[in-house]
C-alpha cells in the first residue's frame, strides 16, 4: 500500500502516475526520448544503466521492471542482466560500456563524484559527447524515478513473474500514458 | 570546464539541454508543471523545496538559483529562504512546512528513508495527499536535476547577481527550453 491514497491499485510508478497525469506526461516522455532512442546506445545498453543504477539505489520494483526490459533487448539473457547489476566489471560487455556504468555509478553517488578521469576512460573506451551526456542522464533520471516510487512507498510485485509482461508490453509500445490508463498486462 | 561540449558562456543545466533538446524539452516541462502547475503548495514553497533539497546535495546552481526565484516569490518573507537553508528546523515556515521539508529530506538521502511515520506527521499537521506526493516528486526531480548538472560538471556562475537575474526569470516566466544564449 502506497503511503498516500492514489485510488488505484496499479503497481510501482504506474499508480503514481495514474494519481498525478499532469505530472506523468513529461516523465513518460523524458523515460522515452532517453531509453528508446537508437543513436549512440542502444536501447539494451540504456535500461542497462538503468538497471545497474536502480540497483545501487535499492529499488526493487524499478530495477527488476528494467532488468526484464534489458532481458527481452538481449534476446532473454537474463545472467547477464544479473551480472550487470552487481558485478559488472567482469560481465562480458564492452570496455566502453562499462566505463559508462562507472560513471552512472558516481551519479548515483552524487553528481560531483563523477571526475574528468572518469569521462577521459570513456572517451579512450570510445564513447561519445552524446553518449557521455545520456548515461548521466539516464543515471540522474532514474536517482529520481527510484526515489518517486520508494519515497510514496509505491506497491511493489514481489512475485517476479509478474514482471516479464509488464517488460513486453514497454519494449513493444515505449513509456507513456497507456501504460497505466489501459488494463494492465498480464 | 563541462565534461562535454555544450555552449560556451551558458550556465548550468541551461547550457546542458541546449546540447540535447530532444530529452531537454521534457526536463523543463517537467519542471514547468511541477512548480507551476496546479498544487496546494505555493509556487514560493515549491521553489522553497527545491532549493532545500539541492543546497542538501550540495548542487551550488541548482541552490543558488531556486533560493533565488524562492525569495522573488516570498516577497516580503524572503527571509525565510534564508532561514531554512541555514537550520530548518528553527526556521519560521509552519509546522506543515516543515514537516514536508522534513520528508523532502529523506527523499533526498534515498526514497527507502522515507518512513509511514514521517507521512503520518506530515498528515496530522495538515499535509493533504497531493501535498506529500508533489513534496516527493519535487525532492525527487531536484535529485535528478542536481545530479545531472554537477555530474556533467556545468558551468557555475560565482557572481550573485546573476542567480538574483535568474530568480527575477524564474519567478516571473517560468521554465521554458532556452534555444539561444
Amino acid at each position: 500500500m502506497p503511503y498516500i491514497n492514489v485510488n488505484n491499485d496499479l503497481p510501482g510508478i504506474r499508480g503514481l502516475m495514474a494519481f498525478s497525469p499532469e505530472t506523468a506526461a513529461p516523465m513518460g516522455d523524458l523515460a522515452n526520448a532517453l531509453l528508446k532512442d537508437t543513436e549512440g546506445l542502444s536501447p539494451a545498453e540504456r535500461e542497462l544503466i538503468a538497471t545497474h543504477v536502480s540497483y545501487l539505489n535499492d529499488c526493487f520494483y524499478c530495477h527488476h521492471s528494467h532488468g526484464e526490459i534489458a532481458c527481452i533487448y538481449l534476446d532473454g539473457n537474463r545472467d547477464l542482466v544479473d551480472q550487470v547489476r552487481h558485478d559488472y566489471q567482469h560481465a562480458p560487455i564492452t570496455e566502453k560500456l562499462k566505463s559508462l556504468l562507472r560513471i552512472a555509478g558516481k551519479v548515483q553517488q552524487g553528481g560531483k563524484k563523477v571526475t574528468t578521469e572518469d569521462v577521459e576512460n570513456a572517451r579512450t573506451n570510445g564513447a561519445t559527447d552524446k553518449e557521455i551526456h545520456d548515461t548521466v542522464l539516464i543515471a540522474a533520471a532514474f536517482c529520481m524515478f527510484n526515489r518517486y516510487v520508494d519515497g510514496l512507498g509505491a506497491t511493489t510485485p514481489t512475485d517476479l513473474s509478474t514482471y516479464p509482461p509488464r517488460a513486453k508490453q514497454v519494449a513493444e509500445n515505449g513509456y507513456g500514458r497507456h501504460i497505466f490508463s489501459q488494463h494492465q498486462p498480464l | 570546464m563541462p565534461h562535454i561540449q555544450v555552449p560556451e558562456g551558458v550556465p548550468g543545466i541551461r547550457s546542458l539541454v541546449m546540447f540535447r533538446p530532444e530529452t531537454g524539452q521534457y526536463l523543463y516541462e517537467l519542471a514547468q508543471v511541477l512548480l507551476r502547475g496546479e498544487s496546494p503548495l505555493s509556487e514560493a514553497e515549491r521553489e522553497l523545496i527545491a532549493a532545500y533539497v539541492s543546497s542538501r546535495n550540495n548542487c551550488m546552481f541548482c541552490m543558488s538559483s531556486h533560493a533565488a526565484a524562492a525569495r522573488c516569490l516570498y516577497g516580503d518573507q524572503k527571509n525565510i529562504v534564508d532561514e531554512v537553508l541555514a537550520d530548518m528546523q528553527r526556521s519560521s515556515v509552519t509546522e506543515k512546512m516543515k514537516s514536508l521539508l522534513h520528508i523532502a529530506g529523506k527523499v533526498q538521502i534515498l526514497g527507502k528513508e522515507v518512513t509511514e511515520e514521517d507521512v503520518a506527521a506530515a498528515r496530522e499537521q495538515g499535509a493533504s495527499e497531493r501535498e506529500i506526493h508533489d513534496t516527493v516528486l519535487i525532492a525527487a526531480t531536484f535529485s535528478m536535476f542536481n545530479r545531472y548538472v554537477d555530474g556533467l560538471a556545468s558551468w557555475t556562475p560565482t557572481d550573485p547577481a546573476a542567480y538574483e537575474e535568474m530568480g527575477v526569470r524564474m519567478s516571473t516566466k517560468g521554465y521554458a527550453l532556452p534555444t539561444k544564449i
